[in-house]
This record gives structure tokens, C-alpha cells and sequence, in this order.
């Protein structure tokens, strides 16, 4: 439809007071432009609360309902005191992948801010979250409150029958190492409050038995011939034929600590799993926070021109939003105080700008680089682009030269051999693919975290866990490995052994409980 | 399909349980701070909460990081000066480049050595008594009532117009209603049967005379029905106020030091806390809490609080100088009729040689009686000399209104002020 056909004789409101029917006729407005725009999004549910719900909302990661656990609280009073010294503007947008997509209007916002959120959180952020393929697959957004309440009930429970201390020290150990219960390759099937309900004690029965049977100190009769199939009655995993437990490395380890870990009662291999899952949940947001940004970033931007050029919104009220907004994607040089890493919104959205200008106006530039893209639909391209990648993959595929310039990019070898840094490449021909490259690499998760795997843990002697760390570029684990440690030792009850490997070479072993000294208990 | 909800009238303090549970995680380091914070604060000032830090590494979540050393590449914006190859020196610290910490996309400042936050008040306040073991108050209203409010106590049949009970007035008028129409309506509903049975009958046996009769008879018990008044003044019920009594809602405490060479600032510190407790118990009390300080050696005077605390005078002392300025001073400015007057002493219990028994009579003759209460704490550790003794005589005659403690060390504060207070209960 033409945009002209729904040219506005007057703007819906001005000011920057704002009320439900004006807000209702702003969404009723962005919806049909997002329509237009082919996004295609879940239903949307915004509620309006105060300050201090936001506060809370982002204390528990825009949860609607978590768990109780002192980091959230640490978080919320983190949140209270950089908002209060006015360090940190909250609200920009809090937005739930779940379906319905809930969002967030704080109740002081200004009318333009209101908007805004609408249009960034509501169909910008929605739509990622319907249309990224990490999201479709690894998240379920139809079950997801369902989970949550499941969680927050059945912990409840657990702190009423074994105590919050129990609980909180068990969660503690979780919260360590969840960025480690995530399965990267295999899909995980989706989390269900229901189906969780359903199978919960069937479940606590036959993981028992199964580590029951791992840990059994007898091994089974049939050690012999590993080739028969009656075997695996008894030892259905084949432990107790010799080789190591478990034959292949393990990334997940929140998955094994809950499957093998020898002393955990049922209830504490249920808590193991709830925080698994909601790691689980939170795994593609870590993945895709520039891509993500950058897409609500472009279509907020873009809805917000559209609803003034159809004169919807009237000049204060954009010029309200251009400050906005260019705060927003503002990207301090690295030698400015108020530098604090790239801003994913910044980079974000100027790839996707970038992207749709190389569908518009292509130069000959893009047709270098972006053969199949230049001169295409730029609304299919980006939908494309949203749809297929991941941050890595993404800067990987369309982090184009002009971006670079624009941002004035550069990278910097630190090597600890080596007396100086090198700058080893900038924003000229010869450094846009390596820049492209190290940026990409930057972002991926498996280069930006240690690469821990499970890797054997002692079936047949003292029961110890052994852990391997590939190092990647000769970088050491910090010195957080021993507190991570201590809580790994928690869940599993025995010795927790560390190697530091890089090719062949054991670097570096750390030990808990430490070896050689007896404060080890505490 | 959007729909909007209005949240702000629900769950607010949603975090409160896991800022509780931060704060008793923490106890042990808050309470040290806040201790601080007490012993460092004046008097009047506990009307805001406190900052309290703690250090980034007892509250940080430890997870797996890369730490420094091997070999790193970093991109970062802005580039105006370097060409490729270029060396450069090390930053001093490291380098802070690289993308956001772990975890979500929220902006926590990174490198802080501290975790700075606020209590609120009554957070803090919290703090201050667990620090001493205090149990909860006692909060009734204390002796000699002089202020009364209006408080609701039921529904009357009297009152003014402003305060019509609607509910139940109307509940009135319509049992009225019902109870008055009732007959009337049996009555209507009997005529309207006759009449339909005058009705049904063959057109030669109706008796016109008599269908007129029942059609009047019902236009008028209709008209009746109509006629019931919807209210009635009879129906009008108003909310009732009483007067009730209310512990005033003023109050005075006059902190009186011995300020002589052998106070050292280690009394003093004893004393102020315990004055401290005294004031914030008053300040749950009351709506107004005054304080006058009156300081003592041979002579007493009424000075401010920095004063009161800090100086340190020789020479001997006599006690009942500050006495009778107190009394002088309740005279000039605090009727007892509008004011609760509170008096807590401390000294170390010397006293010039017969001043004792005249601060008894004193106490016995006059501001006794004036007084809601009156606590003497000695801060010694020595044997108690002339003026405990005359004290206990007042003790004996006014026992609900005169106490008195030794303290010899901090720790003996907090339960000297239990005692000293706790007898109010049964009040």
C-alpha cells in the first residue's frame, strides 16, 4: 500500500505526555508499517510499570519471574545505585524472547520514548526473536514463562524442604558454570513447564538408577566380551569395560554433573537441570547481542521516519528521537573516556544501514564484495541476513569496508612474547578482510570463553573429575579458575583435576581441594 | 495482535526477597560498616540510609575468563594515527578493549574495585539494632496522654452529613424497602389475581362494579408501592468517631554528661551510643523527637551536640548543677502538658562530696514528677560511690520511672539498654 494513502493530516499526539489511547494508536500505527515491512513478529504484550519494577526486570534479566538467589539482588542494587548517580539511563528496552513477546514502557518515559520502545523492542527485537534461527531452534518461546514459573515453584520447595542455603550455595555452583551447560551442537528439546511436571519423578528415579549403576564399585560380571548386546542390560554404558569414562570429551558440563555427578540427590540434579535450561535459553541473546541490537536498532530508526514522513509524529517529537537515538549508536574512539568496548547497537546498526544502502545504491565497491547482494531486494537481504547468522557469522558475511572506515577500525596484536603491541591492520584495502576476520573471531563465544571439556572422570580409582582447557593463542585461565573449581568440587563431591593443554603439552594443572593444604574444607 | 497491561499498580518490591537475601548474605561485612557508620554519625543524623562497600572480589560470581598473557587481537574504533605496523607501548593496567564481560548485554562499569550500594534507612536501622542484638520494641503509647485522634469506631445512627456511611445506609433503606413493600405487594399481587380471575370469567357473570373496584384498588396500592421512599433519614447511618487517646506525639530527651577530667573519650563514645539507642528508640515513638544536651562539671550548661561529645574539661563535679538546669530549662520551653520529657544521664558516678543527696532531692522534689522517665547509666568500672547510692533511693520510690545501669565496657550498651527499658511493657 502507499504510504501516501495513509497520510496524516496531523500528527496522533504531541508533547511528551503520553496516555494508553495514544500509545494504542502509535502501536496500531507501527504495525501496520511493520507489516508493510513484512516483519514478521509474535503478538506483543507491553506493559507499562513503574521505575522500580524496571529495576527488577533487569535484576533478574527481564525475567518475569524468576528463582530468588542474592545475585539478583546484588544486580538490583547495582542497577538502583548507577541509576540513581545517573550513570546508566534505564529502560531503553527490555524485551522477553516469549510468545506473546512481552516489553516493557516505563511509566516516566516521555511519549517519543514510548514510541521508541514500541518500535525497537516491540517489532524490531520480536521479530529477531521469531526470525533468528539460533532462536527458532534452541529456544522455545511458547513455554518459556511456563518454565520459569516451574522453576521459581519447584526451587521454592527445595529451599522450604532442604533449606535456602542449600539452595543458594547448590546455585551458587550452577551460576558458575553455566556459561558451560549449554549444548552447542545438538539441539536441546524445548523447555515445557508442563512436560517438565509430567516426567520430573519419573525422571529423578531413572537418573538415580543410571548413576547408581555407573558408580557401582563391583564392575559387572560381564566385563568380557564387550560385542554382546545381553551386556548392556547390566552396564548398558559399557563403563566397566576399561577405557575412559566418558569415551568423548564433554562440553556440556552442567549436562554431565547432572547425569554422572556421584552424591547429588534427585532435587539437586532437578536444580542442576533448571539452571542447564535457562543457560540453554539465554545461549543465542549471548551470541547475537550485535546483531540483534543492530536489527531493532534499524528498524526503529526506519519505523520512527516512516511514522514522521507520514506525519504521524510531529517535529519535536523526532527531533526528541534523533538525540535519542544517535546516543544510542554513538561509538567512543578507543581513546575516549567514556570507551567501554564496541557498542554492539552502534556496529550492529550500521552493518544493516550499510547493507541496505549496498542494496539501494550499490558502488562498485559492493559489487566487489557483495556480488550476490548488491542491486538486490534490500528488505529480502536483510531478512536474510537476520534470519541465517549469528554475530560471528554475521560480521563474517557482511561487515563491509565502509563500515569499517566509518568506525575507523583497527586491530592490535598483544602477544606476550613480544616487547610492544602491533597494529596489525587498519581501516585500508589491505586491512578490511583481516580486520573482518579478527572481528568476527572476536565475537565468537568459543573464542571469547575457555574451551573447557569434562575429560575423564575416574569410574574405577578415587572418583576424581578431571577437566581439559585447550588453550587457544597460549592464553592462560584466570585466577577465577580456582572458585570455579571449588564449586565444580561441590557438585561433584570428589578431587576436580584441571589441565591446561596447548597441542600436546600439559601447561599448567590446577587441583581442588588443593593439595597440600588442609583449608581446603571450607 | 498487541495488548497493553498496566503493571504499575502490582508487584512492586519484587526484588525485595533477593535484595534481603544479598543483604543477609552480606551480613556479617554490612554490619561492620554500619557499626562504623553509627559510632562516626552524630545523634540526629539517622535519617538516611548508608553507603556501604564491599570489595569487588568477596562479591564477584566467579566463572571461567581468559586471564592475561599469550597472544591476543583486539579491534577497536576510532583509529586516527596508526598505519599497519606500527608499535606501540603497552598501556599500563592492560588493555580493556575487547567486547562486553560475559553474560547479558547490561552495562555494569568494569574494573571496580567496589561494590558500592545504599541502604535504605530502615535497613539501615535494621542493621544498627541486629548489630546489638535488639529485639523488637515495645511501641505503646507511654505514660500521660495528652493528644487524642479521631479514629473510626463503627456506624451510629447520629452524625453530620460528611460522614454518611453510604454502604450502609443504603443496606438500610433497602431492607426498609423490602419490609415495607412486602404487605403492599401481597396485597397487589392478591387484587391482581382477583381481577384476572373477574377477568377470565364468561362476560355474563362479570361483575363490572367489582373489576372497577379491584383496578382502583390496584392503581392505588401501586401508587403505595411507589409511594415507599428509596431513603429515609431513618435509613441514614453515619461513621462513628471516637476520640482516642494518643501517646503525644512530642517528645524531648535531655542527654546530661558528667564532662569532668575523668570522663576519658572512651565514656563518651559509650555514652553517645547509648544516648543513640535512646533517641532512635524515642524516634519510633514519637512524631517529634527533640534533643537538649546538657553538659556538667562544677557548673552545667546547656550546649550543641559537636560540644557535648568533644570537649573535655578538668576539675571536679556537681551533678545536680545540670539537674536543676534541666529543671530550668523544662520550665522555659517544654511544658510537661504538651511535651514527653526524657532524661538519661551518664557519668562515672564521682560527685562532689555532699552534692549527692542534694541531686535526690531534686530528682524526689520536683523533676520526678515532671519526668516520663529517667535513666542514670554509670560508666565505671569501680566501685560505686555517694550519688548510686542516693539514686537507688529514688529508684526505690519511683520504680516505674527511674532505672539505672552500670556499664563498664561498649558491649555492656546494648543489654543495659533492654533493661533499662524493657519494664514498659507491662506498662
Amino acid at each position: 500500500m502507499s504510504s501516501l494513502a495513509r497520510r496524516h493530516t496531523a500528527p496522533i499526539a504531541s508533547g511528551s505526555d503520553w496516555s494508553f489511547d495514544i500509545l494504542t494508536e502509535y502501536e496500531t500505527e507501527i504495525a501496520r508499517l511493520a507489516d508493510e515491512y513484512r516483519l514478521d513478529t509474535y503478538p506483543n504484550q507491553i506493559e507499562v510499570i513503574t521505575t522500580e519494577q524496571m529495576m527488577d526486570a533487569y535484576a533478574s534479566v527481564g525475567m518475569p519471574v524468576g528463582y530468588h538467589h542474592w545475585s539478583f539482588g546484588k544486580q538490583f542494587l547495582a542497577t538502583e545505585q548507577a541509576y540513581r548517580r545517573g550513570q546508566m539511563g534505564l529502560a531503553y528496552e527490555l524485551v522477553i524472547n516469549s510468545d506473546p513477546c512481552i516489553a516493557y514502557l516505563m511509566e516516566e518515559n516521555t511519549l517519543m520514548m514510548q514510541v521508541l520502545v514500541m518500535a525497537h523492542a516491540c517489532y524490531g527485537h520480536n521479530s529477531f526473536f521469531k526470525g533468528n534461527y539460533l532462536f527458532r531452534t534452541w529456544t522455545d518461546a511458547s513455554s518459556i514463562v511456563d518454565y520459569l514459573v516451574f522453576a521459581r515453584k519447584y526451587l521454592g520447595e527445595c529451599e522450604e524442604r532442604y533449606g535456602v542455603q542449600a539452595v543458594e550455595q547448590l546455585l551458587d555452583a550452577c551460576h558458575a558454570l553455566q556459561n558451560y551447560g549449554v549444548d552447542r551442537y545438538k539441539r536441546p528439546s524445548p523447555v515445557s513447564a508442563e512436560e517438565e511436571a509430567r516426567r520430573q519423578k519419573e525422571r529423578e528415579d531413572y537418573l538415580q538408577a543410571q548413576v547408581n549403576t555407573l558408580w557401582r564399585t563391583i564392575p559387572g560380571a560381564i566385563s568380557g566380551d564387550a560385542s554382546t548386546p545381553a551386556a548392556s542390560e547390566e552396564d548398558p554404558l559399557g563403563l566397566h569395560e576399561g577405557g575412559r569414562y566418558p569415551p568423548e570429551p564433554q562440553e556440556n558440563l552442567l549436562y554431565f554433573i547432572e547425569k554422572n555427578a556421584p552424591l547429588l540427590m534427585p532435587w539437586q540434579r532437578e536444580v542442576v537441570r533448571i539452571v542447564r535450561k535457562l543457560a540453554q535459553y539465554f545461549y543465542p541473546q549471548r551470541q547475537t547481542q550485535v546483531m540483534n541490537e543492530g536489527w531493532a536498532t534499524f528498524w526503529h530508526y526506519t519505523l520512527m521516519n516512516r511514522l514522521f514522513d507520514d506525519g504521524a509524529v510531529d517535529e519535536g517529537l523526532m527531533l526528541e528521537f534523533l538525540q535519542s537515538h544517535t546516543a544510542v549508536v554513538s561509538q567512543p574512539a578507543f581513546d575516549s573516556p567514556y570507551f567501554n568496548g564496541i557498542n554492539p547497537y552502534a556496529l550492529g546498526f550500521a552493518i544493516f544501514t550499510d547493507l541496505r544502502r549496498i542494496c539501494e545504491n550499490p558502488e562498485d565497491e559492493d559489487r566487489e564484495w557483495f556480488p550476490d547482494i548488491a542491486g538486490s531486494d534490500w528488505r529480502e537481504t536483510l531478512n536474510f541476513a537476520m534470519r541465517n547468522f549469528k554475530d560471528e557469522s554475521f560480521i563474517q558475511q557482511f561487515l563491509s569496508p565502509r563500515v569499517i572506515r566509518e568506525l575507523k577500525l583497527f586491530q592490535v596484536v598483544d602477544d606476550d612474547h613480544e616487547e610492544m603491541l602491533e597494529v596489525a591492520a587498519i581501516h585500508d584495502e589491505r586491512g578490511y578482510h583481516r580486520i573482518r576476520e579478527a572481528l568476527s573471531t572476536q565475537y565468537a563465544l568459543s573464542v571469547r570463553e575457555p574451551n573447557i571439556q569434562v575429560y575423564e572422570a575416574d569410574i574405577r580409582g578415587d572418583r576424581s573429575l578431571t577437566l581439559r582447557h585447550v588453550q587457544d593463542q597460549r592464553r592462560p585461565l584466570a585466577r577465577s579458575v580456582y572458585p570455579v573449581m571449588r564449586h565444580l568440587h561441590q557438585l561433584w563431591g570428589f578431587p576436580i583435576n584441571l589441565e591446561s593443554i596447548d597441542g600436546d603439552e600439559v601447561m599448567r594443572r590446577y587441583h581442588w581441594p588443593l593439595p597440600d593444604s588442609e583449608e581446603s574444607s571450607s | 495482535m498487541t495488548y497493553f497491561i498496566d503493571r504499575r499498580a502490582n508487584a512492586k518490591n519484587k526484588s525485595a526477597v533477593n535484595r534481603q537475601r544479598f543483604l543477609d548474605r552480606y551480613r556479617t561485612h554490612i554490619k561492620r560498616s554500619v557499626e562504623e557508620a553509627v559510632n562516626r554519625r552524630s545523634i540526629t543524623d539517622m535519617e538516611r540510609g548508608e553507603k556501604i562497600s564491599i570489595p569487588s572480589r568477596d562479591i564477584s560470581e566467579p566463572v571461567f575468563q581468559h586471564g592475561s598473557g599469550g597472544r591476543r587481537s583486539i579491534i577497536a574504533p576510532g583509529n586516527r594515527e596508526f598505519q599497519e605496523g606500527d608499535r606501540l607501548r603497552r598501556p599500563g593496567g592492560g588493555g580493556g578493549g575487547d567486547g562486553s564481560g560475559e553474560g547479558g548485554a547490561s552495562n555494569q562499569g568494569e574494573g571496580m574495585d567496589e561494590f558500592a550500594f545504599t541502604l535504605t534507612r530502615e535497613e539501615f536501622l535494621e542493621f544498627v539494632f541486629d548489630g546489638l542484638e535488639l529485639p523488637h520494641l515495645e511501641r505503646k503509647p507511654l505514660v500521660d496522654v495528652e493528644e487524642v485522634r479521631p479514629v473510626r469506631a463503627g456506624v451510629s445512627r447520629d452524625g453530620v452529613p460528611a460522614r454518611i456511611n453510604i454502604v450502609r445506609s443504603m443496606r438500610e433503606a433497602h431492607a426498609r424497602r423490602i419490609a415495607m413493600r412486602a404487605p403492599i405487594r401481597r396485597a397487589l399481587r392478591e387484587a391482581q389475581q382477583a381481577l384476572a380471575a373477574e377477568e377470565r370469567k364468561d362476560p355474563v357473570l362479570r361483575n363490572p362494579a367489582r373489576i372497577q373496584e379491584l383496578k382502583d384498588e390496584i392503581e392505588r396500592l401501586e401508587k403505595r408501592l411507589e409511594a415507599v421512599p428509596f431513603i429515609d433519614t431513618y435509613d441514614l447511618r453515619y461513621n462513628h468517631l471516637i476520640n482516642q487517646p494518643q501517646p503525644s506525639s512530642k517528645a524531648v530527651m535531655f542527654c546530661v554528661m558528667d564532662v569532668s577530667g575523668s570522663m576519658t573519650q572512651a565514656h563518651k563514645d559509650i555514652a553517645k551510643r547509648f544516648f543513640l539507642l535512646l533517641y532512635l528508640f524515642l524516634e519510633r515513638s514519637y512524631e517529634r523527637v527533640e534533643l537538649v544536651f546538657v553538659r556538667h562539671h562544677t557548673a552545667a550548661r546547656e550546649v550543641d551536640e559537636e560540644e557535648f561529645f568533644y570537649s573535655r574539661e578538668t576539675g571536679g563535679t556537681i551533678v545536680s548543677s545540670a539537674l536543676t538546669l534541666v529543671d530550668e530549662i523544662i520550665d522555659k520551653r517544654y511544658p510537661p502538658t504538651q511535651w514527653n520529657l526524657y532524661v538519661a544521664q551518664a557519668s562515672d558516678g564521682d560527685n562532689w562530696d555532699d552534692d549527692s543527696v542534694n541531686c535526690r532531692e531534686l530528682l524526689t522534689g520536683s523533676l520526678m514528677s515532671r519526668l516520663q522517665y529517667f535513666t542514670y547509666v554509670e560508666i565505671t568500672p569501680h566501685a560505686h560511690q555517694a550519688l548510686w547510692e542516693e539514686y537507688e533511693r529514688v529508684e526505690a520510690a519511683y520504680p516505674d520511672r527511674f532505672a539505672m545501669r552500670q556499664i563498664i565496657e561498649p558491649g555492656d550498651i546494648y543489654p543495659v539498654f533492654r533493661e533499662l527499658f524493657k519494664r514498659r511493657a507491662d506498662a
